[in-house]
This record gives C-alpha cells, sequence and structure tokens, in this order.
C-alpha cells in the first residue's frame, strides 16, 4: 500500500528539528517522514478488520512529530516505522464508512481482564498501551502494528470502529475525532466563565463543545486571525479577543484589578489552553482566577514556564488527553449540529504531502483550519 | 483692525491649503472651480487691563446677581470652582486667566473676612490634574495658599461621601454634583469660554456632576438630538444642562458664574508656529522656508520628541472678555463674544468636508491623541463647529488628516486601551455600544481606582468620545482618514487613504466625481454659520 512512514531515523529527527523551528511543517522535507510503498498492516487477529482510508485530518500532534518537536516522554509509547493519521473517516471492506477511535486500550491489545481506566471507560487513561499483542502506541497513526490514516490501507479493532450515518459527508466525519477531543475537554470544565486560547482547530471545536454542553457559560477567546474571530464567535465564543488582549478583555469580563506589571487580582476560573505553548500556557496562569484551573488541551512539549502564579493563587493544572468512548457519541451528533465539517478547508493527495504539511503548519495564516489528506482518489488504495 | 473670517473660493492660482496632521502638517493642493476654503478671523483685540475687566464684571454683574462684594460675608462657606486641563487649548501662557480671576476672587473673599474657602477643578470624569497642571491655572501663590491644607482639589465624581442628591427634572432627569459645593452659601464658578459649547448651566451641572447625573445627557439620544452641540439653542446637551440648573437653583444652591473669551492668538505672530496663522497666499519667503524646516525637522523626530514639543507650546492668547453674575445672562453675552471670535457666514452646504485634526483635543493635554480622541475632534468638535445645519450635506463624505496611531497613554486613557480592543473590535454602532458595553465599563472597580487615586479618565470616558460623534456617523454617508495608520483607522469603522487625492477618489463612489469640496481651516477655531 501507498503510506507516509515515520521511521527512527536520529539524524533525520535532528534535521527536522532545525528546519522546523525556521518554518513550521519544513521538517516534512528534510524529517523522517517519507512516501513509500509498503506491505500492509497484518490484523494481529481474526477480530481485526482492515480500513481503507477516505480522509484523514493533520493534527498538530502529527505535525510535532515531522518537526522534530515531540517530547522524549513519547519514545516508549510509540513504535517505528509508523505511518501517522489518527483522525480518519474510512471504509470498510463491506463498503460501509466509519470513524476511527484510534486509542489502543487493553481491548485492542488483547488484554484481559483490562486496566482499571479501561475499566471504567477512560480509554485515553490506558495503563496498557505499550503492552499486549500490539506495538507500543498510544493511538493509530503512532503504532507500527496498525498502520495509519495516511496510507490508503490500515487496520482496526471492532471496538474502535464508529459507524458514520449516509447523510454525514465524509469532510463532516473526520472533524468527528477532534470534535471528540473538545468535547471530552468541555466535559472537564466546571465553571460559569472560561478562557479559550487558541482558535486553530482544537480552540474553535473546544468553544463548539463548551457552548454546547454549558448554555450559559461565558467564553472569551483569542484568535490571531480575521477568519478564526469570525467563526470562534459564530461557534459560540462571547468575546474573542488578539491573543495580546486576553489579560485586558479578562480583566474587563471579571472586574479583576490590575497591578502595576500588568498582572490580575483575579481572572476566570477555568481557562482552557488550547495551544499548550510555554507562551499560552504562561498567559493561561496569568488569567486564571484564584483556585481556578487550566485546563491543558493543546499538546505540550518542554517548556520553561513560572510557576508562581499556580503556587501563590493554588491554580490547579490538568490535562486533557483524548477521550472516552461515548465523547465520540456525543461528538457525532455535534459535528452535524453546528456544521463542522466547514471546517476541512483544503485536502491533498499523498504525494503532495509536503505542501499539506506545510499548508497545515501554517493553517491560520492562510485563512485555513483543518487540512486533510483525501485518499478516495488514490489508485493503490481502489486497486486494493 | 482684525480681519474676519471668510470663505475663499479655490482656483488654479490658489496655492496648497495647510493641514494639521497630528504633530505635523500636510499642503494639499485642492481641486479648483470647486472648493472652498473656510478661513478663521484675524485674533480680536485684547483687553489691554485684564485684572482691571475682572474687577470691573465683579462689581458690575450681568442679570439678576448682587455685585460679589455684596455676596461676601463672614463665616460663610464659599466655593470657587475652575475649568480643568481640557480649557483652553492649547493651555495659555502664564499668568491663565483663571489664576487672575481667582486671585480676584480672593482678594474680595480676604476683604469680606471669608476664611472658609475651598477650591475645586471641576473636571467631571475626566483625569486628575496633577500639581504642575494645578499650578499653571491658578497659579503658584493659591496653590501654596490652599493645596497644602486640602483646600485646593479635584473634583471626585466617585465619592460617595462627597457627593449630594439635589432631586430630578421634570424629564427625571437625577442632578447629583459635588456635595461641597452644593452646600456652599456661595459657588463663583471660573470659566474660560474657549467654544460656545463651553459655560451656562453646563459648568456646574457637568463639571461637578456625578456619573449618576452625568449619563442623562452624555448618552446616544441627547447627542444625536444637539445639532449642534455648539450651538445652545439647538442643543438637547445644553437644554439637558438648564433643566438640571433649574433644580439647583430650586435646591437653593447660589452660583456667582464667571466667564471669560479668548481671542484666536492660538500660535502667535513670531517664531515657526505663527505661518499656521496666516493665509497661504499671504505667507513670505521667510514663512515658506520657515514652514519646510520645521516640517522636515518634525517629520525626521521620533514620535517621543514631537509629542513633547508640541504638547510644551503655550498659546499666546489674549482675553478679550469677562463677565459675571447671573448665570444665564452671563453666558448669553459671552456666546456672542465668543461668536464674534469664531463664527464665519457659509453659504450652503458641500458634498466632501476636509479638516487637518491637530495634535491637541480636550482630552490629550500632555498625554497621547489615541485612534478614540481622533474620532472625537473630527466627528465630534470639528464636525458640530456649525450653527444652522453642518457644512457637509447628509449622506456627504468626511475626509480627516491624522496620523491615527495605534497608541494609547497608559495612565491616563486606561479603559480607551480596553474600549478600542475590545467594544469596536465588536461594534461601531453607538447606541449598539451604549446598550451592550457602557454601564460594565462606567461600574468596573479598576477603572473607578485609576479615576480616583491615579491619573485616569474615568472608566466610561471613551464612551461619551464616540456618543460625541454619533450625530456625524449617522449624518455622514463615508469617513476618510488621510495618512492614518491603516488598522487604527479601519478599527474605528472607517477607510484609510495614504494622499488626499485616494481619499477623493474614494469619496467619489459615494458623492460623484465633480462633488463640492470645503475645508475647515481649523485651528485657529473657525465655526461655520450655514445658510
Amino acid at each position: 500500500v501507498k503510506a507516509l512512514v515515520v521511521k527512527r531515523k536520529p539524524a533525520r529527527f535532528a534535521a527536522a528539528m532545525v528546519a522546523g523551528r525556521f518554518a513550521p511543517g519544513a521538517g516534512a522535507k528534510v524529517g523522517p517522514l517519507s512516501l513509500r510503498d509498503v506491505d500492509p498492516p497484518e490484523p494481529p487477529t481474526d477480530e481485526w478488520v482492515r480500513v481503507r482510508p477516505r480522509l484523514a485530518g493533520i493534527c498538530g500532534s502529527d505535525l510535532a512529530t515531522i518537526d522534530g518537536a515531540s517530547s522524549p516522554w513519547f519514545e516508549p509509547i510509540v513504535s517505528f516505522p509508523f505511518t501517522p493519521g489518527h483522525e480518519v473517516v474510512g471504509e470498510l471492506d463491506d463498503g460501509s464508512r466509519v470513524v476511527v477511535v484510534p486509542v489502543l486500550a487493553c481491548a485492542t491489545r488483547g488484554i484481559d481482564p483490562p486496566c482499571a481506566p479501561c475499566a471504567a471507560g477512560d480509554l485515553n487513561r490506558c495503563e496498557r498501551v505499550a503492552f499486549g499483542h500490539l506495538e507500543p502506541g498510544l493511538q493509530c497513526g503512532f503504532c507500527e502494528s496498525t498502520g495509519g490514516g495516511w496510507s490508503t490501507a490500515m487496520v482496526a479493532h471492532p471496538t474502535q470502529l464508529l459507524p458514520v450515518p449516509e447523510e454525514l459527508s465524509d469532510e463532516a466525519a473526520v472533524m468527528v475525532e477532534p470534535t471528540a477531543c473538545a468535547v471530552h475537554a468541555a466535559a472537564g470544565v466546571d465553571a460559569g466563565s472560561v478562557a479559550v486560547i487558541g482558535a486553530g482547530t482544537l480552540g474553535l471545536l473546544t468553544i463548539t463543545a463548551l457552548r454546547d454542553r454549558h448554555q450559559g457559560i461565558d467564553i472569551t477567546a483569542t484568535a490571531k486571525h480575521p477568519h478564526q474571530r469570525r467563526l470562534a464567535a459564530d461557534l459560540g465564543a462571547d468575546r474573542v479577543v488578539a491573543p495580546g488582549e486576553l489579560e485586558r478583555a479578562v480583566r474587563g469580563a471579571t472586574g479583576s484589578m490590575r497591578l502595576t506589571n500588568g498582572q490580575l487580582t483575579g481572572g476566570v476560573p477555568a481557562v482552557v489552553d488550547c495551544v499548550g505553548s510555554e507562551a499560552s500556557l504562561g498567559q493561561a496562569l496569568r488569567v486564571a482566577a484564584p483556585g481556578g484551573t487550566v485546563h491543558v488541551v493543546g499538546m505540550p512539549g518542554v517548556t520553561t514556564i513560572d510557576l508562581t502564579p499556580l503556587w501563590q493563587r493554588e491554580v490547579a493544572l490538568r490535562g486533557a488527553y483524548a477521550y472516552r468512548r461515548e465523547d465520540f457519541d456525543a461528538a457525532l451528533d455535534l459535528v452535524p449540529a453546528r456544521d463542522l465539517g466547514r471546517l476541512v478547508s483544503a485536502t491533498y493527495p499523498l504525494a503532495r504531502y509536503e505542501d499539506a504539511i506545510a499548508h497545515a503548519a501554517s493553517a491560520g495564516a492562510r485563512g485555513a483550519v483543518k487540512i486533510a489528506f483525501d485518499l478516495r482518489s488514490e489508485r493503490e488504495r481502489n486497486h486494493l | 483692525m482684525p480681519r474676519p473670517g471668510f470663505v475663499l473660493d479655490v482656483d488654479r492660482s490658489t496655492p496648497p491649503i495647510l493641514f494639521h496632521h497630528g504633530e505635523s502638517f500636510r499642503l494639499e493642493k485642492l481641486p479648483a472651480g470647486r472648493s472652498r476654503v473656510i478661513y478663521p478671523a484675524e485674533p480680536l483685540a485684547a483687553l489691554d487691563d485684564v485684572d482691571a475687566a475682572i474687577r470691573d464684571a465683579l462689581e458690575r454683574p450681568l442679570g439678576d446677581s448682587e455685585p460679589l462684594h455684596a455676596l461676601l460675608r463672614p463665616g460663610m462657606k464659599l466655593t470657587i470652582c475652575f475649568d480643568d486641563i481640557s480649557l483652553p487649548l492649547p493651555p495659555m501662557r502664564r499668568p491663565d486667566v483663571r489664576q487672575r480671576i481667582i486671585e480676584a476672587v480672593l482678594d474680595q473673599a480676604a476683604a469680606a473676612g471669608v476664611d472658609d474657602v475651598h477650591l475645586i477643578a471641576a473636571l467631571a470624569l475626566h483625569r486628575r490634574m496633577t500639581e504642575a497642571e494645578l499650578r499653571h491655572a491658578v497659579g503658584d501663590r493659591v496653590y501654596d495658599a490652599f493645596a497644602p491644607h486640602g483646600l485646593l482639589y479635584n473634583h471626585d465624581a466617585e465619592d460617595p461621601e462627597n457627593l449630594a442628591f439635589l432631586g430630578t427634572t421634570p424629564q427625571g432627569e437625577e442632578v447629583e454634583i459635588n456635595k461641597r459645593a452644593a452646600e456652599s452659601d456661595l459657588i463663583v464658578y471660573v470659566n474660560i469660554n474657549l467654544v460656545s459649547m463651553d459655560g451656562g448651566w453646563k459648568s456646574t451641572a457637568t463639571g461637578l456632576a456625578s456619573y449618576r447625573s452625568l449619563r442623562h445627557h452624555h448618552n446616544v439620544k441627547t447627542m444625536r438630538h444637539s445639532r449642534s452641540f455648539m450651538d445652545r439653542h439647538a442643543s438637547e446637551l445644553h437644554s439637558s444642562n438648564w433643566r438640571m440648573g433649574e433644580v439647583l437653583k430650586g435646591a437653593g444652591v447660589k452660583i456667582f458664574q464667571i466667564e471669560s473669551t479668548l481671542n484666536n492668538d492660538t500660535f502667535g505672530t513670531s517664531g515657526p508656529m505663527s505661518v499656521l496663522q496666516k493665509r497661504e497666499w499671504e505667507w513670505s519667503g521667510r514663512d515658506r522656508a520657515s514652514f519646510i524646516a520645521m516640517k522636515a525637522g518634525l517629520d525626521r523626530m521620533p514620535m517621543g520628541a514631537r509629542r513633547k514639543i508640541f504638547q510644551s507650546w503655550k498659546a499666546p492668547y489674549g482675553v478679550t472678555s469677562v463677565c459675571a453674575g447671573e448665570v444665564d445672562a452671563v453666558h448669553e453675552v459671552i456666546t456672542q463674544n465668543t461668536f464674534a471670535q469664531q463664527l464665519v457666514p457659509v453659504e450652503g452646504q458641500t458634498d466632501i468636508l476636509t479638516m487637518g485634526l491637530p495634535y491637541i483635543c480636550p482630552y490629550n493635554v500632555n498625554s497621547v491623541m489615541n485612534p478614540i480622541l481622533v474620532m472625537c475632534l473630527g466627528l465630534g468638535y470639528f464636525f458640530n463647529l456649525y450653527r444652522g445645519q453642518p457644512l457637509v450635506r447628509e449622506g456627504g463624505v468626511l475626509i480627516m488628516s491624522h496620523p491615527t496611531p495605534w497608541e494609547f497613554h497608559p495612565v491616563h486613557h486606561p479603559s480607551y486601551i480596553d474600549f478600542f480592543e475590545q467594544v469596536l473590535a465588536d461594534t461601531t454602532d453607538p447606541a449598539e455600544i451604549e446598550a451592550r458595553y457602557e454601564k460594565q465599563y462606567a461600574e468596573d472597580e479598576w477603572y473607578r481606582h485609576l479615576y480616583r487615586t491615579s491619573y485616569a479618565y474615568h472608566g466610561v470616558h471613551p464612551f461619551y468620545m464616540w456618543y460625541w460623534g454619533c450625530h456625524g456617523l449617522a449624518h455622514l454617508g463615508k469617513v476618510i482618514v488621510v495618512g492614518g495608520e491603516a488598522r487604527s483607522v479601519r478599527r474605528l469603522g472607517f477607510t484609510p487613504a495614504s494622499t488626499l487625492d485616494d481619499a477623493l477618489e474614494m469619496a467619489s463612489d459615494v458623492v460623484g466625481r465633480d462633488a463640492t469640496m470645503t475645508h475647515l481651516h481649523n485651528p485657529p477655531i473657525v465655526m461655520a454659520d450655514v445658510t
């Protein structure tokens, strides 16, 4: 099958890291990612089925991998070589369409009895992501055994398959996985007002999910680009401000006082950081109210940050990774209800992966939101 | 004999016309055959002996009032209130006329044995005046005699302990003013009537009021029905203040009003700035060289240095009249004196009105002219410098020249920054802004704190600036800013243009290619009497 593959090549990762610093997404040209003809992944057991991807999104975590910017934390919970792509709508051999739930938890790994989090339904907290009959990998798209969405074929366990209603387009269906992330993040927020930092795909979807779950919640969002401002407001933000204006906006909205160096005496009880950068985390801590919570939804990395406000104001820092299975059900309702398929701005064939990655890495500046690979016209796929 | 203001019809021989442009200038060639320029009158003769004129005004009051000395007695409470830093513009050279008047009043108070005297800067919701600014206004002698004892201070519109509620007008407008003033046996109010909007009952009912009271006339509805607010009898803003004046009178508040007028000598008759006061075709070779050198020098300077130079300019204004006594009688005479200097007859409206906005407006003395103040100066003050009907026809185009930097004074204008970043990013519609945002800003604790303890304009002040321009906004078909920072201009809801030619091209989409054009050659201040 035709697939984009990430190999464990330290020199390539180093080159990607250097290139990615100069131009986000440039790691695609010099890094460990390449387009190859590879053997299709073998189903680990008879239960597993083949999925031929139709659309596969490009996520921020994918971009971090390609640019060599991922944390060493992932080292033992991925397996090389792997095919990226965990935002997948595909097709089974019987022609039916499915969205893949990519988390590779105990059920997919043949581990029985499952770990305590899996038993409780918290697939995203699985304690066995490096064990069982699969190679290590926290999700499809990071695991050698399963393949990933950036290919013409991958395999999936039946528990990972979510049937796609006929009326849902592929563009809408490919938004279900990131929407499930947002639904999960929104479920963790328990406050009357919230600041959402970032208006990329994850930020916009989080605003949508917050508005859906907490009708009366007051949402202040940051957005860099005009189209992001418009979408953020349309999807439910009460006010949208430029990133540099957040502190002032939060001050005004909360009636906080402002000290001489600009820091606030109050803030919002919940901040959702959908960027995960050093700057965004620092800002999140500055605008969180005493006793508030910062929800880290965007994938962070190794950062240096002043944790004094966290200590002095007793702010909690809480991760929000992936989803529970039921978050997908909610996402499947939310995507058509809010017409989230419109967030897919452009699609590319695999052969133009460098262009696709570059577009995704600068999506905001180029007026785009979600960039995806379109596998529907790949010759190899249709010959399988 | 000073020459009166007049209207010049532009022909091919007309030289390029001066446009003020913030801390610089532009010279613009106006289209011949369809343009005209409204020039201000030359400065009227100043009083030879200002102190004598003041004494005379105090002795021979207008209207139903006794002379000041007859109103003074031992044991009484006397409060002298005076206009704040927003007047005059630019600040006048020492001695300020307020100082001269206050010293004369204090002399009489001392002679009458009055020893309970307070002096209050009637700044409403403006920023507090600094010590240096107060010294400039009242003079060192007065400042040193009163300020160290806490007897000379800024009005605080957010001090609940020092506000007195005096009642409501028949229209339900609440009247709440400074308690010390309200409870005094006599208020002496010292005005500088720079424009015809100033003075009258507005002095006390606005200058000493609280937000609770001000909101009844500083709002969109009132300002839209003030056509213009420079014409007292056509101004709902003034009608409201006059109604409040009735409440003040009914509550027993006794006011001895002193109003004064200045001439148009804004830039002097010598030095490089004097060329700004001359008509272009009368510029000598020396004037031209001086102007070119001044402009070249300014354009090469960093903004901070330019601002410092302009803000340090003190106008050599001459005092042309002083009247004292009963509020209405004084104000009628003084308004006519103001008109005598500033009013120029103009026949008919124009399709395009142009104006060069200078570096200063009432709210950026020793500060930064931020984009909201640019809007207020252009669409508020300059647009409203008319009597009869607006200079520009309904649906016409206003072209303003100003650099409009995205810059704010962080101490003076904190709520302006938020207003610009948040409110205007959402909407520029005055009514919507008023309905959705005013209360939040007006009651914001931080803004209140900064207004009371620092040198910040009140949280609601940028709203008032926007309302000030709402008549213009509703009247105009398009507003274009020449030479302005594009993103600031767009945030204001206006259209940026690099040159006047570009602006005229844009304007032609609204008013056609043969549109008439009028340039308001201001400052020095000129007001159009449009028939």
